[in-house]
Parts: C-alpha cells; sequence; structure tokens
C-alpha cells in the first residue's frame, strides 16, 4: 500500500473534473485520479451543446434560461442555484472560447447558437437560440479543450486509479464528519493506494449502467455515489432518470435533441407527426419526459413502427443533405455504421434510452457535500453528473449538463483549493484500506456459483422493465424484490481472473455491486414518490402533487446493531424564489 | 516474443436454438494473449461464438469475457466510436472494436484481434499509451495567444472555423500512430496523431503559437520522418485525413504559411 498526501484530490477527469482541476491546480497541489485516461471520459459522448443566453443570433436573457430551467424540471429545482447556473452560463462560454475551444460561428464571426429543448423566449413564447455548439461533438469539444488546458496547467493526473473507498473522520471535539482521503485501486498493478487529502472533490460521472437500453458508457456505474453513500452520506432525488427520447432503437446510443433542433420530425408508423397532439407549441422540442412519454403512449397504442412496433422514426429526410453534414455529422454516421441505413432518405428507428442522473450526492451552490438537510461535510465537495446542487430538479433540460459541468466544476476547484489553503490534514483513520482490502480479497478468493455478466443483465433487464419512462407501485415493487434477490446473490459472485496486473474483471465486478446498491436507493425513493413529476411518471398518480411532494428525497443508508441494511428515506425543502410551481405546458 | 501457437480454446454457450431466421452465425475470434503474470510469451487463443453478425467486435470480446473466459482483457468505455479506447488490430487492420461490425470481416473465416503495434503490450490487448499521450504533450496541444484577452469572444470568420475542422475531431485512439512503419521502427517519431494534435491548432487563426509548434515538428523525429504510407488515413475511425494534414504541416514548414 501507498500513502500520498495532496492538498486536493479531484476524483474523476471528465468536465466536472477537468474544470475543477484547472483552477485548483492554480491554487493547490492537486492530483486527479480518474478510472479513464482522461480524453476517454463520457463528456466526449456529448453532441448537441451547451446553454447560454449570449444573444448571440436572437434576443435572450439569463432570466428566461432560469425560468425554463425551473420549469423544465418540473419546480423541484432549487431556484437559487438555477439563477447561478444561467447567470454564469455566460462567462463559463466565453472562457471555454477563451480556452479554444472551437465553437460554430455565425456569419459575423460569434459563437453560433441553435434551439434545443425546453428553452424558449419570454417564459415559453417560442423555442429560443440558447445552445452554442461544435457541430454534434460539443462535449468532445468541451472535454477535448478542458485536456489541452490541463496539459497547459500541467495538472497532475492518476490515470486508470479506481477510487473505492471515501475515508471521513469524526472531529473528537464538535463530532462533525471530516473529509480525510479516499482510496484508490490502480489497475495496472492491482496495488491500493490512499490518498490523504485536505480537500476531496468528486466528479465521478453518472450511473446509466443499470439500466440495458441506455446512453451511458460500460464505465458509467455510479462508484462515487456508493462510495459516499456507504460511508453514511445521503444521496438525493435518485429516483429521478431522465430517459432521453431518442436512443437508437435497441442499442440506446444517442441521436442528439440538436437533430430536432435542426428540423427532425418524430413520426409513428402512420407517417403522423405525433408531438403535436402532445405539444401543440415547442412540439418535437417539448422537453424529454414529455416526448419519451408521448413516444412510449403511441408505441402503447399501437402506433409503433416496425414489426413488434416497439419503436417509432426521428425523420430526417427532408432536411438538406449539406445541412445533415454541416450540422450533424456524427449521428447520421451512427445511423449508418450501427443501423446500415441511410438518413438523407430513410427515417431512423428510435425508442427512448436512460440518459441521465439527475439525483446525486447533494451539495449547495459552492459544490459543498451535505450530510443532512443542512450540514456540510467540512472538505468535502462534489460537482457534475455525480451531484445534485440540485439544478435540474426533476428533470434536466438538455444542454444544461455541459454548462452545469462548467460552472459547478468552476466553483468547487476554487472552493476546494481555498479551503485546502486554509486548513490543516485530518488524521487518516487506523487501516484506513481496509474496507478496500477485504472487498478486493473477497471477490479474488470467492468461489461461489454466480457471475458478474448474469447478475448485470438481470439487473438491468428488471430497471429496464419496472422503473424506466412509466412506473406503478406494483412495478417498482417488483423492481425492489428483485435487487434485493441480487443483493444475496451477489454475496456469491465469483470471478475468473485471481491476476494483479489490469484486472478488469475484478472491476466490473465491484462496479456491479455499486450499481446494485444505487438502484436499490433509486427504487425505494421512487416507491415512496407518491405523484408524478418531470422524469419520475407514476401512473397510479399521475398528477404532480405540490402538497405532499414539493420536497427533495434524501436517501442514508442505515446498518442495525446485527449488521442487518436498510434504506432511510428524509425529505429536504425546495429552495423556492421568485417563480411560483404552474402546470407545466409545452 | 514465441511464434503464435494455438494452445488453448473456449467456447461460449450456444443461444437458444430452434429458430430457423436465428441471425446468430458461430464465428470465431483468434485472439493474441498475453498476460506476464502467466506466461513470458504471447500466444494465440481461438473463441467460438455464436452471435449476430450485425454485432460489433466489442460485443463479441464482451461475450467471451463475460461468458467464456474472464480474464481476456481490453479497454473500452463509450462503445460507440468517440472516446477512443479500443483501438486495435482486428484482421491486421487497425480498427475500433466498437466500430467494427463482425458481418463486414468476413466472419466465415476466424477473426483476428491482437493489441495495436508499436506500444508495448502490457496484458492481451491493452498497450501502455504513456508514450502516445506524451508525444501529444510535447506538441504543446492548447490555444497559445498573446495580449490582452477579450471580455467577449474572440471573433473567427466561418471561413477560419472551416479550415481547422478535421483534425479537431481525433479521440486520440492511436489508430493511426500505431499503423505507421515509421512508428514501429523508432517510437521516438512523433507520429501522426501528435502532429494531427499540432495542426488543429496551427491552422486555427485565433492562435499565435504556431511558429514554436513548427520548430517542435521540424526536429529530427518530427514531419519529416513522414514517408506518405497514408496507412494513418486509412486507420483513422473518424474519418480525419491525416496524411493532408502532415502534408500541410509539411508545407507550412517550408513557406511559413499557415
Ligand atoms: C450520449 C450523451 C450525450 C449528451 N449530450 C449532452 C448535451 O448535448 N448537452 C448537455 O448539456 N449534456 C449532455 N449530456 C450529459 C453530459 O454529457 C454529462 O452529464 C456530463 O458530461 C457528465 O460530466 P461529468 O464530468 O460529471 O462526468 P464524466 O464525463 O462521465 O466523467 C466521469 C469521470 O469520472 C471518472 N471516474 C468514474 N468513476 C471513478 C472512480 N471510481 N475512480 C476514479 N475515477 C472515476 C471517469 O474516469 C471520468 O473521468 C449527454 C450525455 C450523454 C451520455
Ligand atoms: S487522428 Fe484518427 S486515428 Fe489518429 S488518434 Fe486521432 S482519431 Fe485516432
Ligand atoms: S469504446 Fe469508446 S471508442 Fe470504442
Amino acid at each position: 500500500m501507498q500513502i500520498h498526501k495532496y492538498d486536493t484530490v479531484i476524483v474523476g477527469a471528465g468536465g466536472a473534473g477537468m474544470r475543477a482541476a484547472i483552477e485548483s491546480t492554480k491554487r493547490s497541489r492537486t492530483a486527479v485520479l480518474t478510472k479513464l485516461y482522461p480524453t476517454r471520459s463520457h463528456t466526449g459522448a456529448a453532441q448537441g451543446g451547451m446553454a447560454a443566453a449570449l444573444a448571440n443570433v436572437e434576443e435572450d436573457n439569463w432570466e428566461w434560461h432560469t425560468f425554463d430551467t425551473i420549469k423544465g424540471g418540473d419546480y423541484l429545482v432549487d431556484q437559487d442555484a438555477a439563477e447561478i447556473l444561467a447567470k454564469e452560463a455566460i462567462d463559463s462560454v466565453l472562457d471555454l472560447e477563451k480556452m479554444g475551444l472551437p465553437f460554430n460561428r455565425t456569419p459575423e464571426g460569434r459563437i453560433d447558437q441553435r434551439r434545443f429543448g425546453g428553452h424558449s423566449r419570454n417564459h415559453g413564447e417560442a423555442p429560443v437560440r440558447r445552445s452554442c455548439y461544435a457541430s454534434d461533438r460539443t462535449g468532445h469539444m468541451i472535454l477535448q479543450t478542458l485536456y489541452q488546458n490541463c496539459v497547459k496547467e500541467g495538472v497532475e493526473f492518476f490515470n486508470e486509479f479506481y477510487v473505492l473507498d471515501l475515508l471521513l473522520q469524526e472531529d473528537p471535539e464538535t463530532g462533525v464528519r471530516k473529509s480525510a482521503g479516499v482510496v484508490a485501486y490502480e489497475l495496472a498493478t492491482g496495488e491500493i493506494h490512499v490518498f490523504q487529502a485536505k480537500a476531496i472533490i468528486f466528479a465521478s460521472g453518472g450511473t446509466g449502467k443499470f439500466f440495458k437500453v441506455t446512453s451511458n458508457a460500460h464505465t458509467l456505474t455510479g462508484d462515487g455515489q456508493a462510495a459516499a453513500y456507504r460511508r453514511g452520506l445521503p444521496l438525493e432525488d435518485m429516483e429521478f432518470f431522465q430517459f432521453h427520447p431518442t436512443g437508437i432503437w435497441r442499442m440506446g446510443i444517442l441521436l442528439t435533441e440538436g437533430a430536432r433542433g435542426e428540423g427532425g420530425i418524430l413520426r409513428n408508423k402512420d407517417g403522423e407527426r405525433f408531438m403535436e397532439k402532445y405539444a401543440p407549441v415547442m412540439k418535437d422540442l417539448a422537453s424529454r419526459d414529455v416526448v419519451s412519454r408521448s413516444i412510449y403512449t403511441e408505441i402503447r397504442e399501437g402506433r409503433g413502427c416496425g414489426p413488434e412496433g416497439d419503436h417509432v422514426y426521428l425523420d430526417l429526410t427532408h432536411l438538406p443533405p449539406e445541412q445533415l453534414d454541416a450540422k450533424l455529422p456524427d449521428i447520421t454516421e451512427f445511423a449508418r455504421t450501427y443501423l446500415g441505413i441511410e438518413p438523407y432518405t430513410d427515417p431512423i428507428p428510435i425508442q427512448p434510452t436512460a440518459h441521465y442522473a439527475m439525483g446525486g450526492i447533494p451539495t449547495n451552490v459552492r459544490g459543498e457535500v451535505l450530510a443532512d438537510n443542512t450540514t456540510v461535510v467540512p472538505g468535502l465537495y462534489a460537482a457534475g453528473e455525480v451531484a445534485c446542487v440540485s439544478v435540474h430538479g426533476a428533470n434536466r433540460l438538455g444542454t444544461n449538463s455541459l454548462l452545469d459541468i462548467n460552472v459547478f466544476g468552476k466553483r468547487s476547484g476554487i472552493a476546494a483549493a481555498e479551503y485546502s489553503a486554509k486548513n490543516d490534514y485530518v488524521d487518516l483513520p487506523e487501516n484506513p484500506a481496509q474496507l478496500v482490502v477485504d472487498q478486493v480479497e473477497r471477490l479474488r478468493n470467492s468461489t461461489g456459483g454466480e457471475r458478474v455478466a448474469t447478475l448485470r443483465l438481470e439487473l438491468q433487464e428488471c430497471m429496464d422493465a419496472n422503473v424506466m419512462v412509466f412506473r406503478t407501485e406494483q412495478t417498482i415493487k417488483t423492481a425492489v424484490d428483485k435487487i434485493a434477490e441480487l443483493r444475496k446473490r451477489y454475496l456469491d459472485v465469483s470471478i475468473q481472473d485471481k491476476g494483479k496486473r489490469f484486472n478488469t474483471d475484478l472491476l466490473e465486478a465491484i462496479e456491479l455491486g455499486n450499481l446494485l446498491d444505487l438502484a436499490e436507493v433509486m427504487a425505494t425513493s421512487a416507491l415512496a414518490r407518491k405523484e408524478s413529476r418531470g422524469g419520475h411518471y407514476r401512473e397510479d398518480y399521475p398528477n404532480r402533487d405540490d402538497v405532499n411532494f414539493m420536497r427533495h428525497t434524501m436517501a442514508y443508508r442505515e446498518v442495525a446493531d446485527d449488521g442487518t441494511e436498510s434504506i432511510r428515506l428524509d425529505y429536504k425543502p425546495v429552495v423556492q424564489t421568485r417563480y411560483q410551481p404552474m402546470e407545466r405546458k409545452y | 516474443m514465441a511464434t503464435p501457437t494455438l494452445e488453448k480454446s473456449g467456447k461460449a454457450p450456444e443461444p437458444e436454438a430452434g429458430f430457423a431466421d436465428s441471425p446468430y452465425i458461430t464465428a470465431t475470434f483468434r485472439i493474441r494473449r498475453f498476460n506476464p503474470e502467466v506466461s513470458e510469451d504471447a500466444q494465440w487463443q481461438d473463441f467460438q461464438i455464436s452471435i449476430d453478425p450485425k454485432e460489433r467486435v466489442l460485443d463479441a470480446l464482451h461475450k467471451i469475457k463475460w461468458e467464456v473466459d474472464g480474464t481476456l482483457t481490453f479497454r473500452r468505455s463509450c462503445a460507440h466510436g468517440i472516446c477512443g479506447s479500443d483501438a486495435m488490430r482486428i484482421n491486421g487492420k487497425n480498427r475500433l472494436a466498437c466500430k467494427t461490425l463482425i458481418k463486414d470481416l468476413s466472419p466465415e473465416k476466424p477473426i483476428t484481434v491482437e493489441a495495436i503495434k508499436g506500444l508495448t503490450v502490457l496484458k492481451d490487448l491493452v498497450v501502455d499509451m504513456d508514450p502516445f499521450f506524451q508525444a501529444y504533450r510535447d506538441v504543446m496541444p492548447f490555444l497559445i495567444t498573446k495580449g490582452n484577452e477579450p471580455t467577449r469572444e474572440r471573433l473567427q470568420s466561418a471561413e477560419d472555423r472551416e479550415r481547422f475542422d478535421d483534425t479537431t475531431k481525433c479521440i486520440l485512439c492511436a489508430a493511426c500512430t500505431s499503423s505507421c512503419p515509421v512508428f514501429w521502427n523508432d517510437g521516438q517519431y512523433f507520429g501522426p496523431a501528435a502532429i494531427v494534435n499540432a495542426h488543429r491548432f496551427i491552422f486555427d487563426s485565433r492562435d499565435e503559437g504556431g511558429e514554436q509548434r513548427l520548430e517542435i515538428l521540424n526536429d529530427r523525429d518530427g514531419v519529416w520522418r513522414c514517408r506518405t504510407t497514408f496507412n494513418c488515413t486509412d486507420a483513422c475511425p473518424r474519418g480525419i485525413e491525416v496524411t493532408k494534414a502532415i502534408q500541410e504541416v509539411k508545407r507550412a514548414l517550408i513557406t511559413r504559411r499557415f
């Protein structure tokens, strides 16, 4: 075991982690631990754009953006945070441009902007062009630009280091738990490393892999959320997961909403533009939860396409090929590569795909992690998809996440470095790596009969069937029971690779453990929320219930004296400033 | 390394049989295995699996790892050609496993899969990427500007933006560099990927570090080593005209105009 000491440690090198690293490296001795090489992070998969009311192509302002964000999130958004997001959006886009990001340009040479779902002029009058973009590879350009600037700033990376535990230490005088460090597993050697740090930022991304049809990478397994949760920190609003309307049928690979922003149309088997029925004003550009439900309603009512009627079409055939080549080259190539379909002439089969975790580790607007509704954990920060600020509430608007990772990545990078400048190290607990050593040894030595891949597939199929776009008490209960069964069987998982070198067999087993923990939290939180709001739609409670459920869910892991685990649910008020909840219509 | 031998073999469980129109075929994947914890020698191993030929090579590797042999080791993340993790030599050509469909590989014959060449193999299909990223860092892959920053964005015409569009697509997968015979013979050569990333800045109208970067590439391990074999262009999964970019850098070195 090796022990390292840094002022600030950042877990994750996606957009949020690297944006934080650029700030914190200038101010404190910083290490970035990442299970992937930085440029492999899933921020690179983002296509459509990053929202900011630059008003480069038409009238716009950050107040409209704030309103759209709150309405899009079905009023579960903390309004003070949304205001910061929308206000600081403008500088964060300009920051990226100055760092070198090659945005598409207007004829005047300014950053070009396009339409995106849920973003509107003057509180819902009509779609507005707010998304700043670089072709349909905006996330790729953000990830590359941030990595380039990390190279420039000399950021210190530990690549292919998997963080598996968070170390907290109770202050003997005050009883407050402070962050002391993290424990990481080095892929290349199997060695375990303890990183002691004054400040720690979790920026480890999402957890989409508990679904089967998903736009998320294989590596998005919620490691950060699970580590915090296992150490007794709450997870907020985990029942809210976004299902993006346009994933490639069966594969889940995303086709950006930008395709509809450019004029693409959703059609059922009769060729009907069905979104006109569900969202007369915004039509195909209504918010994602609305469009995903509309697609499944069409499918359920027998208007789906294909022999099994299990998908609909994204039609781009009326758009000029030059426009597709210029604005949507990557996604049209996905259709050609993976489906053998030519989007110039043929519509693309799509279905909703599990896309984005609105919930996560609760933080305040400085990125400080909360131990309960109000107490911060000194020295612990989170930013990006792993965190819940909450700027996305019950449903995130497209282009607001690339924004979130930049705004709150930067904020937490500055706050963490300032914290480590002012504070001392907290002592490491005795045997700091014990939990990880035990976990690794148990898996390496297990002779049980269960296989990781089997359990993972059963979990994913169960989640797709029971807690996706439509949920009921009965389906969620089915999921809860199944997850409990899988968690039991997980204790009998064994792996074939017993070696130390690049043991991805072992890490997949650990990742599955994280997915199971988080799936249980998601299903349990969803069961208790007897209303429909944003991405959480209960057929048995189809309306939003502001009287009982205008509040954030806070899920805690409880361990009884006899070792039995359970989930305790609590709730946290939503911060409302100037926007009163209204019915959401598009 | 020893001569390739066929020593081990594994077989995946068949999918539910009985459907005449089953899309599944039986394909053989001949994979070059190497694990110094077990043996100093690399060897070829055959795996026969049933799989839908419309699936990706990555799906086949997963099927083998998940159902037959958990020790099979490779990198991957996004599974749709965007993260650059899984460049490998498939039937002798560098490609991304997640962007290569089995049906496009004549699956009636064994499909060979091995690590990319020119970088040290660490285990099975995993190579040491550090020298590759070092060459990238050496070309100063970041925007260099002088003078005061504007308050708003820097202006750039759509034409100027288009000038370097192609080379912004790079995902640093190393398929190009590890298909280059010059790089195989001499790992000191910067390699095409680093030059592509230098090109991305040299031809960006906002950048003022072009001279410095050109000096770096004028080095004896720089662009002049390129013998225009076009392997890199053929290998690039992002469709970047790599050789053209290298030629443009060479021309800029001669004319000092970019
Ligand atoms: C296909 C797709 C398209 C999208 N398009 C858009 C869009 O157009 N606009 C928009 O606003 N949003 C979009 N999103 C959402 C947005 O891209 C993501 O939410 C955002 O990029 C997440 O960034 P992140 O930095 O939080 O995480 P990531 O980029 O996922 O990075 C996570 C990092 O954490 C590291 N990590 C994870 N676990 C560990 C561990 N245990 N130890 C060490 N390191 C770890 C990884 O190595 C990685 O570096 C899209 C998402 C997807 C999937
Ligand atoms: S130029 Fe192409 S082949 Fe080379 S590293 Fe970049 S994406 Fe890969
Ligand atoms: S897995 Fe990301 S490029 Fe293949």
